[in-house]
């Protein structure tokens, strides 16, 4: 009698644990599932074309018939000689200057949002902000050109081709590059700032400290990693930009996408697809390091403003 | 503070930091002579339709420490910004030492302030956040290490200097934002509710630590809390406020036991309001069958009053059977155990309910459902409107 009972008290249990298990096997199932879409979309949208590019890079192939295949370090080499190089440069120093006036633009514009007592200020900069830091390509070089082209509207009414301005240089590129890098800058720095707590500007001035103190000693450098961030996200999209410059500069401002974009198509010389995929390969390298750069500073800016 | 806050060290290097700390307070306190007095003039404060502060008038002596205590929304925290220069008066004065610092700005009134989320900087080690002031004051580097040695001493986080704030826990975090408020030996020491966003356990040795040190420096000190209790215990002086005004400003024995007002009266422990009905002359209220005599000024002649008293003046006797009246017909519906004290729950005949507290030796007297006698002691008592 009592063994009979023991064996139904243990029986119970484990009967009860077994849909238990089952269903935690389930559960631990159903993630992988969930997140499949997403992976077959990276794995195809940027995973092939990521390793078509590394393959292609290292690449060559003879001409005529029998089209071997050879690796080679050759076009990375080509990648980094020349006018490929003078692009690369020309992207850098472009990317660069245009970051760097969007975040200091941005930031300010943020702050003075921030602190605006009027809430509909906040929310009207946000929403345009949301739309112009989306607005690029052609139809923004087309707006610029209307504008400020040689017979844009405020050129020929400003008289500014009298005084030497041209929207087709570097500096009428990094004119245009603002219109959605600035608004993007806002985006990424309005949380930051919110985060800025009104008792460390409290605790500042307490203990003597003004105004300029404070930002310079406690402001900036609490934000500084949320600027680099941001600094970095500007100069990748900046980097990375090729439609505008296109539609805007054509070839008379050398830029790293534009000779890509040459060297796949074959427009000024043919076979040199392979370079146009080493040059990418160096776009991925430059990009990596901002990155690494980036990802610690992140880390420690999450941290301060919680 | 607390020794189990730092590492172990030697005798002798604990010997030394401890003669450092004493060396550091007494030059606090030399520096600083008797401390500031500081005076509110008929200040006022208004946030939209919403006036925090009403005409305020208070006084605080050189070198003590005084709370200001309020439910939300009292003033006490504007109030205490006011002194810090972060909010400015609509009308009045504040004067520090005889000079009004009314329009001075908040960088150069030399009042330290500690806040209730320690508002530490996060990027800066704690030596760093306590040097900050003297960083600002282009103190150079070698005084800044040592005055900030001295302080962490002086706050008992002698080998946390190198810590940032996340690797502090809220205690500690609170001793270096207390250290960092007197890095620049400031006049005044301003507390902003510091112990609230702490654990029981923290906020009781913190508070000591804190009247400690207030004590050894001598440092004239507001502080704001809404704890009762904290500042019934740490403070020489209570300045109670409600709705913008001073209810009334005294030592906590005296603010116990002669609460100026009704507010007072129920804001500070725990208050029993008994129906009475004030006599021909308003200098006597019948209440439970006696006729006390009123404190204060007086009442209105026969009128309807409630009548203040603390539940340790409440006196209970088993009621004898065949006894009348109304006192008679009381009857407890519980108790509360509180540790030495029980609080007795006691229903009168009107339906009042009275709490009384007792030993709890005696308390086991009167268990639920016994009828009882309810009686008060022949002293002045507090009367106020009777209440719906």
């Amino acid at each position: 009698m009592s063994a009979s009972t023991d064996v139904t008290a243990t029986a119970a249990p484990a009967a009860a644990a077994a849909p238990a298990t089952a269903r935690r096997r389930a559960h631990a199932a159903a993630g992988p599932l969930a997140v499949a879409p997403l992976l077959i979309v990276v794995a195809v949208a940027f995973g092939i074309p990521a390793l078509a590019m590394l393959g292609g890079a290292f690449t060559t192939t003879d001409n005529g018939p029998g089209t071997a295949v050879h690796y080679t370090t050759g076009n990375l080499t080509a990648s980094l000689q020349g006018a490929y190089l003078t692009a690369l440069l020309g992207s850098v120093k472009l990317s660069l200057t245009a970051a760097l006036i969007s975040t200091v633009a941005g930031l300010l514009l943020a702050q003075a949002v921030v602190t605006s007592r009027y809430a509909v200020l906040r929310h009207a900069v946000l929403s345009a902000s949301g739309v112009l830091a989306n607005f690029g390509g052609v139809p923004l070089a087309f707006a610029f050109v209307a504008t400020l082209g040689n017979a844009g509207v405020l050129t020929q009414h400003l008289g500014l081709d009298k005084a030497g301005w041209s929207l087709y240089s570097f500096w009428g590129l990094v004119l245009v590059y603002l219109y959605f890098l600035v608004p993007l800058m806002v985006l990424t720095v309005i949380p930051s700032l919110d985060g800025l707590r009104a008792q460390w500007r409290e605790a500042a001035q307490n203990n003597g400290a003004t105004t300029w103190q404070y930002w310079r000693h406690v402001a900036l450098p609490v934000l500084a990693p949320s600027l680099l961030g941001g600094f970095v996200l500007l100069f990748g999209s900046a980097f990375a930009a090729y439609a505008t410059a296109r539609a805007m500069v054509g070839a008379s401002v050398p830029l790293i996408t534009l000779q890509i974009a040459n060297a796949l198509n074959g427009n000024v010389f043919a076979g040199q697809g392979n370079v146009g995929l080493a040059m990418s390969l160096d776009m991925v390298v430059v990009a990596g390091l901002v990155m690494a750069v980036y990802i610690p500073l992140q880390r420690r800016s999450a941290r301060w403003l919680v | 503070m607390s020794s189990s806050a730092a590492p172990a060290t030697t005798g002798g290097t604990s010997r030394r930091m401890q003669g450092e700390a004493a060396t550091a307070a007494q030059e606090d306190r030399q520096d600083r002579e008797t401390g500031a007095t500081v005076e509110f003039r008929q200040v006022r404060r208004a946030f939209g339709a919403a006036v925090a502060l009403d005409g305020l008038d208070l006084d605080v002596r050189p070198g003590e420490l005084l709370a200001l205590l309020g439910p939300s929304g009292c003033g006490k925290t504007t109030a205490l910004r006011m002194l810090a220069g972060f909010e400015t008066p609509e009308s009045g004065e504040v004067v520090v030492d005889g000079e009004d610092v009314t329009s001075v700005p908040a960088n150069r009134r030399d009042a330290g302030m500690v806040f209730q989320s320690y508002s530490l900087f996060p990027h800066l080690s704690a030596a760093d956040n306590v040097a900050f002031g003297l960083r600002m004051r282009k103190v150079s580097a070698r005084e800044r290490r040592a005055r900030a040695a001295e302080l962490l001493e002086l706050v008992g986080l002698p080998h946390h200097g190198d810590r940032y704030p996340h690797q502090l826990s809220g205690g500690q975090q609170q001793r270096i934002a207390l250290a960092r408020a007197l890095a620049l030996r400031p006049r005044v020491l301003l507390l902003d509710e510091p112990l609230s966003a702490l654990d029981a356990k923290v906020r009781l040795a913190l508070r000591e630590e804190i009247r400690r040190l207030q004590r050894e420096l001598a440092i004239t000190t507001l502080f704001v809390t809404h704890d009762q209790e904290e500042a019934l215990s740490m403070a020489d002086r209570v300045a109670v406020m409600h709705a913008g005004r001073l209810e009334q400003c005294a030592e906590p024995g005296e603010l116990y036991a002669r609460p100026a007002t009704a507010f007072v009266a129920e804001f500070v422990g725990t208050m029993n309001r008994i129906p009475g009905r004030t006599g021909d002359d308003g200098g006597v209220v019948e209440v439970v069958g006696r006729r006390l005599p009123v404190d204060g000024p007086g009442a209105a002649p026969h009128r309807e009053v409630d009548v203040l008293v603390r539940p340790e003046a409440v006196e209970l006797a088993v009621a004898e059977k065949g006894t009348k009246g109304a006192e008679g017909t009381a009857r407890v519906t519980g108790t509360t155990f509180l540790g030495a004290v029980t609080r007795i729950s006691v229903r009168l005949a009107d339906g009042t309910l009275v709490k009384a507290d007792m030993t709890t030796h005696t308390a086991t007297a009167f268990p639920a459902g016994t009828a009882v006698t309810v009686g008060l002691p022949e002293r002045p008592v507090l009367v106020d409107e009777r209440r719906a």
